[in-house]
């Protein structure tokens, strides 16, 4: 294809956002004076000019067919005058000038299967990765989960049921974090727990050894010679299960099915809003992965949300409550075991160790 | 029936919250690479495995990112999904669009590949999953002709994302879509070609809401803050205490620094603006009373990352207050010293974050010319180790 090439264009970046504001939104760039939620999955930002823009939030799973992108495209066409957009948590937000569009724009929306919610103290969409869909790292589905979860725990989406602050739930399917779940309200992780197991026949023809080796954070794997062939012996005892080796060398792998499974963590935040962000705390070390709807897993997400929503204090995000009641008290409410593996054995673990007489007896 | 050679999976086709396999089903009658798709998806259920081989280099000429290669270890099974690639695509900022830009990705990638998408990848991108490697550059120049590129992948600039910012939210303390835009431009070849010793992110949030979760997910943050007093709308606040609003204990209670104080006699609420931490609760509350400071622009905060290599980091406050004003010369000047040293210290695969640690982040600054500030740590060292540089020489 010379003339193909010829014509090759590259390195144009992004199309312009402006492209796609509505005039609306170009009208009052920079001066949206504030905004309310007028009911779950609707927001109106009213501007210093007096101009009103309705946003209504509509769940997706983030996995989407082209055929729903022309579907949301007609909807948008219909009733926002050709505009929409995507929220931080895979929401698809419909942008409207006019309010008289709403109710009919939610009913024809959910009618489809799209459901409205997930604004203000409610929980949003689940931030999650590819699991099985189409990672090679992954310890458990990611889309699964987010389905099971998100189905049980739907009426605080759509507002059935309060909350005492905004619950942002994500899952990562391994540790690599492409989802970054570590600083989630409730963060649900992939984990393998199965020392990597080594190919000989193939690791000195597909690896380089040395960067291998220096793949490890705890200097477990060590170079070896087997067969006349380079290849190396892991020190199983010394493996935390990170997966880092397997990223640089796929002769090492940690994928089990009969031992897969997920951790659940809680009480992180991004947010700077009353208390500092912070990383998610482990609550449940592991269970096993049970297609095609994990329902222990889905039963401790519920019950750690069931447990805040009656405990926690108005504006109280998840680790705050914690913060606040102790977390003795925490695995108490829960039912969750609290084991040698919720103590951190890594580097600074002793910054997580108490070093007071300030705790609660349960 | 279609639907028992998928028992499984067909099992999350029903409940209230949209379903991922439904997606796929779409695609089914007119497209083989998803029926094997899902076919192998089925078989991930029943193992309780990936079925994906690592990597592969695959891409698109002159550019060494922006395609993820991936092979199905089932392929004599699957023979339709041998290759599954990923291609991402940047996305506008701030995730706009319209129906008609809609409709163009939906057509090129339904030409040329599953038709499945991720809306949006974790990094920001438009994700198309699955394609064959002889699909990719007929698919990029449809891409580029409808004003598209890709976005990054490998140890690369990533994909810069933002907050919707001005365009939709009145605390965004400076334009992100218009910084996000311009950093994507005037990257690119740090974007497409990669040659870093690992992934470098950027991500802006408008305000220390930090809606993209740039605190935690960015190599560099730059979150929007102000200097100088919180706006206050005295009549607006008396509004809202006489809506029913508990002050004293949903805002004034809750300020991390208790700045602020109600006087209910005199319906006043006064704040002592030099112990506010910006930390946005109270604005939260009471938007039509209180709005971010006249004074806008961003700190910067550098580091943050995922458990890998060595363990998860938070960004931390390398510049607390920069204005945040085109053509950004600064910023880009900061930008540019901070990769030159990691290019010439970093080891292979460490992220800027353990870099600095690793080095000490006062040598970090000498070497990026950043002068040492208080507001970068919570507190002054404890530890009396100190590598102290100079000595007099005795006789």
């Amino acid at each position: 294809m010379p003339e193909a090439v010829q014509k090759r264009i590259t390195d144009i970046g992004p199309p312009h956002y402006e492209k796609f504001l509505p005039p609306i939104i170009k009208k009052n760039y920079g001066k949206w004076k504030y905004h309310e939620v007028m009911k779950p999955g609707v927001l109106v930002h009213v501007s210093e000019t007096g101009d009103k823009l309705y946003s209504v939030r509509v769940a997706s799973p983030r996995i989407l067919a082209v055929d729903t992108f022309r579907m949301f495209a007609d909807l948008a066409d219909k009733y926002s005058e050709g505009y929409l957009r995507w929220t931080s948590r895979n929401n698809v937000e419909f942008l409207l000038s006019d309010a008289t569009k709403i109710d009919p724009l939610i009913a024809d929306v959910t009618a489809k299967g799209f459901p409205v919610g997930g604004t203000g103290a409610a929980m949003s969409n689940i931030v999650h990765t590819q699991g099985w869909v189409h990672c090679h790292s992954a310890a458990t589905d990611a889309s699964g989960i987010v389905k099971a979860v998100m189905d049980d725990l739907f009426p605080y989406f759509n507002g059935e049921k309060k909350l005492p602050a905004k619950t942002k739930v994500a899952l990562a399917c391994c540790l690599n974090m492409c989802g970054a779940v570590h600083c989630s309200d409730i963060a649900i992780l992939g984990i393998h727990r199965r020392p990597p197991k080594v190919d000989h026949s193939t690791l000195g023809k597909t690896c380089e050894v040395p960067t291998l080796v220096a793949s490890c954070p705890t200097a477990a794997i060590r170079p070896q010679s087997k067969d006349g062939k380079q290849t190396v012996h892991i020190e199983e005892d010394l493996c935390m299960f990170c997966a880092n080796c397997y990223t640089v060398c796929p002769s090492v792998t940690l994928n089990s099915g009969i031992n897969d499974g997920v951790s659940i963590w809680v009480g992180g935040k991004v947010s700077n809003a009353r208390s500092e962000p912070r990383f998610s705390k482990l609550a449940v070390a592991y269970i096993p992965n049970n297609p095609p709807r994990w329902p222990e897993v889905v039963e401790a997400v519920k019950k750690i949300v069931e447990v805040y929503a009656a405990g926690a204090r108005k504006f109280e995000r998840v680790g705050e409550w914690i913060e606040r009641i102790g977390w003795p008290r925490f695995f108490e409410l829960t039912g969750f075991e609290f084991t040698k593996y919720h103590i951190d054995d890594f580097k600074l673990a002793s910054k997580t160790f108490r070093t007071s007489m300030h705790y609660r007896m349960s | 029936m279609a639907n028992s050679e998928t028992p499984l999976v067909d099992q999350l086709l029903t409940g209230p919250w949209p379903s991922f396999v439904a997606e796929f089903k779409k695609l089914t009658a007119r497209k083989p690479i998803v029926r094997a798709f899902l076919g192998q998806l089925e078989q991930s259920y029943h193992d309780k495995l990936s079925h994906w081989k690592h990597g592969g280099i695959v891409g698109v000429m002159g550019y060494g990112g922006g395609v993820i290669g991936r092979y199905s270890d089932l392929a004599e099974k699957f023979p339709d999904v041998a290759h599954f690639h990923t291609i991402r695509v940047n996305q506008p900022a701030g995730w706009f669009y319209t129906s008609a830009a809609l409709r163009t990705l939906a057509d090129i990638w339904d030409k040329h590949g599953s038709g499945m998408t991720n809306m949006h990848g974790s990094t920001g991108d438009i994700v198309f999953l699955g394609t064959r490697t002889e699909n990719l550059e007929p698919c990029f120049a449809d891409l580029t002709k409808a004003g598209f590129d890709l976005g990054g992948s490998g140890s690369a600039m990533r994909t810069p994302s933002c907050c919707c910012g001005m365009a939709r939210c009145e605390w965004a303390c400076y334009d992100t879509m218009a910084l996000t835009y311009d950093l994507t431009q005037s990257f690119q070849d740090e974007l497409h070609r990669p040659a870093f010793p690992y992934k470098f992110k950027i991500k802006c949030s408008g305000c220390a809401n930090d809606c993209v979760a740039s605190v935690a997910r960015a190599d560099l943050s730059i979150i929007g803050t102000w200097k100088d007093a919180i706006q206050q709308d005295d009549a607006e606040v008396k509004k809202y205490v006489d809506g029913g609003l508990d002050i004293v204990n949903d805002v004034c209670m809750l300020c991390p620094t208790r700045c602020m104080r109600w006087d209910a006699k005199g319906s006043k609420l006064s704040i002592d603006n030099q112990n506010c931490v910006r930390c946005m609760h109270c604005i939260n509350v009471m938007p039509k009373a209180l709005r971010p400071g006249k004074q806008r622009g961003a700190a910067l905060l550098l580091g943050s990352k995922a458990p890998i290599v060595e363990g998860a980091l938070l960004s931390t406050v390398l510049v607390p207050f920069v204005e945040i004003k085109p053509p950004y010369t600064e910023l880009k000047e900061l930008i540019e010293k901070i990769w030159e040293f990691w290019d010439e210290h970093g080891k292979n695969r460490e992220r800027i974050g353990e870099l600095v640690l690793r080095v000490g982040m006062g040598n970090f600054l000498e070497a990026i010319e950043v002068a040492p500030a208080p507001q970068m740590i919570l507190h002054p060292r404890e530890n009396p180790y100190v590598f102290y540089e100079e000595y007099f020489a005795e006789e």
